[in-house]
């Protein structure tokens, strides 16, 4: 077998060979250190049997202002237990020793990157065995550093597009990104929220067109039936604050069983709908 | 000193002033901003608005406050002449009011119908909701539930005036977090939705707006010294939350070389103690609430709890123009401690008859060493930004008096 593949590319393999199989990808996030670096870790490693393509592991910040109760919760929950970002970026590599095909991403706020310097974070990304990151508090305006150093390491920085992203400033949004471009699906922090099928395959289809790139669709969705509609119009589904509620209330093994539910949902959707 | 700048060539086209501000912010909100970034630029040069805006300023806020000669405060200092500038006397008490004015007249000018804003003291989401009554928006302010505690007074006149005062409990309960409450509110509700920031930080154009708002102290200050005194000042003093009446004051000024620009951060108990508000003296540059500046915080980049007794200073960051005058060097930033702050409240009220807010009467702690240092030819002027009710149930309490 050739290397594998990392960075951008692991993670547009993966799409791609969703798209062959005429199925959306489903992509789990959970909070990184939630509760505690030991059982955020399990619950890590167990994700890809449970049937996550993609992992986006959560750096905790103090200041989540696009988050709502419930990853604000485990973000406060992973920091009282001393969690930093240095220990979620040992949990990314930990799980890669095992683990070399499914892409991981890690999702955050720019201050902590800030402050270790982008160079720095994107070194320790590849070492961690990191393929892309999400910033929410960095749009295009802002990314030019961490952009750089990103591109120049194969490192995908996932652009977000959202409902008030308008025609004019799409393409502002696409320019230069990899992997796969996340659309938020309804205006409003992250679990709050329930999007309705129409308007977001709408903005896919546009997305799509605009960015060459796969279109992955988060914030809101948490039950089987809304991952299911979701997978039929977009190329993957994001289910976050459902999954780190259930770890939140009855554990890892809890949290692993809904992500089996919410990913078969996703595979399965488009197959049933053509039924 | 470096060479005095010229005041109005910054913030550039990104909002930049140097390597500070921005507009750090989610893509949701990019959309908004730059929307009202638009509606800002055309506003400003819209000479309908200034009038507008003066109107109101001159009937309703009641502007141009004094600039008051305060005699027995120099006697006790000992030193330079100190004159006040009274913002205390506006309208619902502090300089808050005139931000809140601009905002909301914009926001009726783009045709919002909904006001939000965060608060500390309290005196911001008052002004918020007194502009929201008289213009007759529906009006929601995020303030944490600590300092609902310590500013009983505020919240009551907030309900009065017809606002929603949504407690935040999330993270400290203070200012910042009543700000990422605020900044999830507007997330949820852009349509429809005015955000009304209270200080001069936030992504661009807010720092640009409020520091265009504030200015009127600055210039009214700068011609009523020239006329009382015939000569400018030698310092300029005034106390930093996120640097609003600071930069309100200073702007008129930058240019002006000779004269000191002097910001007072809040210590709390000490800046030795890691318990106070000093971003400039204590932090270090970052990125928080769409700007980048200096900010509270531990070495990964988490945000550290502030702490002042005052809770419009109760905050882990600063304006972005301030780091910027800061790093070259233009203006200077001290700090004044919870006791140093406590103890000039009650000496400008025995002294003056004026009860100031918690927040000067830091200023006014460096006013006093800086009045020695000056010597009896020196003038200064010192921003009385806010009035001290809504201080006297949280100070008693300080003083271990039951009222
Ligand atoms: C009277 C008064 N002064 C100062 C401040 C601090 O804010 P800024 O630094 O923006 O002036 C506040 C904030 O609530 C205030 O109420």
């Amino acid at each position: 077998m050739s290397t594998p593949l990392t960075g951008a590319a692991r993670l547009e393999a993966r799409f791609a060979m969703r798209k062959a199989q005429n199925q959306a990808a489903f992509i789990a996030y959970i909070m990184g250190g939630d509760p505690d670096v030991k059982s955020a870790q399990n619950l890590l490693d167990g994700l890809p049997d449970a049937g996550a393509d993609v992992i986006e592991l959560g750096l905790p910040f103090t200041d989540p202002m696009a988050d709502g109760p419930a990853i604000q919760a485990a973000a406060l929950r992973a920091l009282n237990a001393g969690v930093r970002t240095k220990d979620v970026l040992a949990m990314a590599a930990k799980f890669r020793k095992k683990d070399v095909t499914t892409p991981l991403i890690v999702m955050g706020y720019y201050n902590p990157i800030h402050h270790m310097g982008c160079e720095a974070f994107t070194t320790a990304c590849i070492e961690s065995g990191v393929d892309g990151a999400i910033i929410v508090d960095l749009p295009p305006e802002e990314d030019a550093p961490l952009r750089a150093a990103f591109d120049g390491a194969g490192l995908a920085l996932i652009r977000l597009a959202t409902p008030t992203t308008d025609d004019q400033r799409l393409p502002t949004v696409v320019a230069g990104t990899s992997g796969f471009v996340y659309y938020v699906s309804v205006a409003g922090i992250t679990g709050a929220l329930v999007p309705d099928a129409d308007p977001v395959e709408r903005a896919v289809r546009r997305i799509r067109n605009a960015s060459g790139l796969p279109v992955a669709v988060g914030f809101g969705i948490k039950t089987e039936e809304k991952a299911a509609q979701i997978a039929r119009v977009a190329d993957g589904v994001v289910v976050g604050s459902a999954i780190v509620d259930a770890m939140a209330q009855n554990g890892v093994e809890h949290a692993l069983e809904l992500t089996r539910h919410l990913s078969n949902a996703v595979h399965t959707a488009r197959e049933e709908a053509a039924q | 000193m470096s060479k005095a700048p010229q005041q109005d060539i910054w913030p550039d086209a990104r909002g930049r002033f140097g390597e500070f501000g921005g507009r750090y912010v989610a893509e949701t909100l990019m959309p908004l901003i730059l929307e009202l970034e638009g509606a800002w630029d055309e506003a400003r040069n819209d000479p309908a608005f200034t009038a507008q805006m003066d109107g109101f300023l001159r009937d309703y806020v009641g502007r141009p406050s004094v600039l008051y000669h305060a005699e027995r405060l120099s006697e006790e200092f000992g030193g330079a002449k100190i004159w006040l500038k009274r913002d205390e006397l506006n309208h619902t008490g502090s300089h808050k009011i005139n931000n809140c004015l601009g905002q909301v007249l914009l926001a009726k000018r783009m045709g919002k119908t909904r006001i939000i804003a965060e608060t500390g003291a309290g005196q911001h989401g008052v002004a918020t909701a007194t502009l929201a009554a008289r213009f007759g928006l529906p009006c929601v302010v995020f303030m944490g539930a600590t300092d609902i505690e310590r500013q009983q007074p505020n919240v009551f006149r907030m309900k009065l005036l017809g606002a929603e005062v949504v407690p935040v409990t999330s993270g400290t309960g203070t200012l910042k977090d009543a700000m990422n409450e605020a900044l999830r509110d507007w997330v949820t509700h852009v349509d429809e939705t005015f955000y009304v920031i209270g200080t001069a930080a936030g992504p661009h154009p807010y720092p640009h707006m409020v520091r265009t708002f504030q200015s009127v102290i600055g210039r009214e200050a700068r011609a009523q010294i020239l006329e009382r005194e015939g000569r400018l000042p030698d310092a300029c003093v005034a106390c930093i939350g996120g640097g609003s009446n600071a930069i309100g004051l200073f702007h008129a000024f930058v240019p002006d070389e000779n004269v000191r620009l002097i910001g007072v951060e809040a210590a709390g108990k000490g800046i030795e103690t890691g318990k106070h508000a000093a971003s400039l003296k204590g932090g270090a540059p970052g990125v928080l609430h769409g700007n980048r500046t200096y900010l509270l915080q531990d070495k990964d980049g988490q945000i550290t709890d502030a702490h002042s007794i005052s809770a419009g200073l109760d905050y882990p960051g600063i304006g972005p123009e301030h780091a910027y005058l800061n790093d070259i060097g233009r203006a200077e930033y001290v700090s004044a401690t919870d006791k140093e702050a406590l103890d000039m409240f009650q000496l400008c009220a025995k002294l003056e008859g004026i009860i100031p807010a918690l927040e000067p009467a830091h200023a006014l702690a460096r006013v006093a060493d800086l009045a020695r240092e000056l010597g009896p030819k020196g003038l200064i002027i010192m921003n009385m930004c806010g009035r001290g009710d809504k201080d006297v149930f949280a100070v008693a309490g300080h003083l271990g008096v039951e009222i």
